[in-house]
């Protein structure tokens, strides 16, 4: 994404930290979400993400010599290279959508440029992956028209992105930022907030609690247990 | 608005019902038709049909129980088969 000189695994694991975490997130929907149907094609969209953490997570592996599992469970929380914006615990329908278009919109942007990657095993990979994301942009703007057709939807939703706005400034680096906001700026039916980015290495006390629950099975079992 | 699904399992074969689901509208049908019918490749097309635009027959008159006009406990094979040797026809 940015210069050359920037380690290729350093790249795939902020993708896969940032994956692996909203793929939890957006599990804690699962049972609860706002209606049945939705809570399937909710929770199938966090299934997809942890698979794209995974793939994400065996290319950075082999680079580093180490496996996917160790990867995503055996480094301490401020190892991660996740996004703040996805740690974030918001079990709230509108912050949920908000969270989701902005962060899904992002990841398209980042993964259309890694589709262009002269590194051959990254450009196949992000054309994988994208052929997944693709349904859930889709589900993040059908999500997005919906509330928008409202008023009542509209201020809950904008309410929820300016909340959200530093964070979602913190996903991808200056040069794709603006990519980023020609897309966002098309789709909002209101002026986009103002705001720094909280940017990637700061870390939310809610990323600790989800990695004591994401990795309480593995950290209970002895090293090199298999399963 | 309840949708209507129908699944094609491999090209070529009829599309069979799957099940229905809620949705407010075209593109959250299509959208949860893909999730819950299409993404264990289970399914090479879906068919997504509001419950409106299904018409339902139920009605079926015979009030004077003529049950020769039903097929069953018939055996057709032997008299197609007579007939056709009468036509010089031969089975498809």
């Amino acid at each position: 994404m940015s210069g050359p000189e920037r380690p290729r695994s350093e790249l795939l694991l902020e993708l896969a930290d940032d994956e692996l975490v909203l793929g939890w997130r957006n599990s804690e929907w699962t049972g609860v979400a706002p209606f049945l149907e939705e809570d399937v094609a909710f929770s199938s969209i966090a299934q997809n993400e942890i698979g794209h953490a995974r793939a994400l997570y065996e290319l950075a592996a082999a680079e580093l010599g180490t496996t996917a599992d160790e990867l995503a469970f055996d480094r301490d929380p401020d190892e991660y290279r996740s996004a703040p914006l996805v740690e974030l615990r918001r079990l709230e329908w509108a912050r949920t959508i908000a969270r989701h278009f902005l962060y899904e919109t992002a990841d398209g942007v980042r993964i259309d440029a890694l589709k262009r990657s002269a590194d051959v095993e990254i450009a196949g990979l992000a054309a994988k992956i994208d052929r997944e994301e693709i349904y859930h942009r889709m589900h993040a703007e059908m999500w997005l028209d919906r509330l928008q057709d409202t008023h009542d939807g509209t201020s809950r939703l904008r309410e929820a992105v300016e909340e959200l706005w530093p964070y979602a400034l913190g996903v991808l680096d200056d040069e794709l930022r603006p990519v980023w906001l020609e897309h966002v700026r098309a789709r909002l039916a209101f002026p986009l907030p103002e705001g720094e980015p909280v940017t990637r290495g700061q870390h939310s006390a809610e990323l600790r609690e989800l990695w004591e629950e994401m990795t309480s099975v593995r950290r209970s079992a002895p090293a090199g247990a298999s399963w | 608005m309840i949708y209507e699904v129908f699944r094609q399992e491999r090209k070529g074969q009829p599309f069979q019902h799957a099940g229905s689901f809620h949705a407010p509208a075209q593109d959250f049908a299509e959208t949860y038709a893909r999730e819950f019918y299409g993404r264990r490749a289970e399914s090479v097309a879906l068919w997504v049909v509001p419950r409106d635009a299904v018409v339902e027959i139920d009605d079926f008159a015979d009030e004077l129980g003529r049950t020769y006009h039903r097929v069953d406990g018939y055996s057709l094979k032997g008299k197609l088969k007579e007939a056709r040797e009468r036509a010089g026809t031969t089975a498809v």
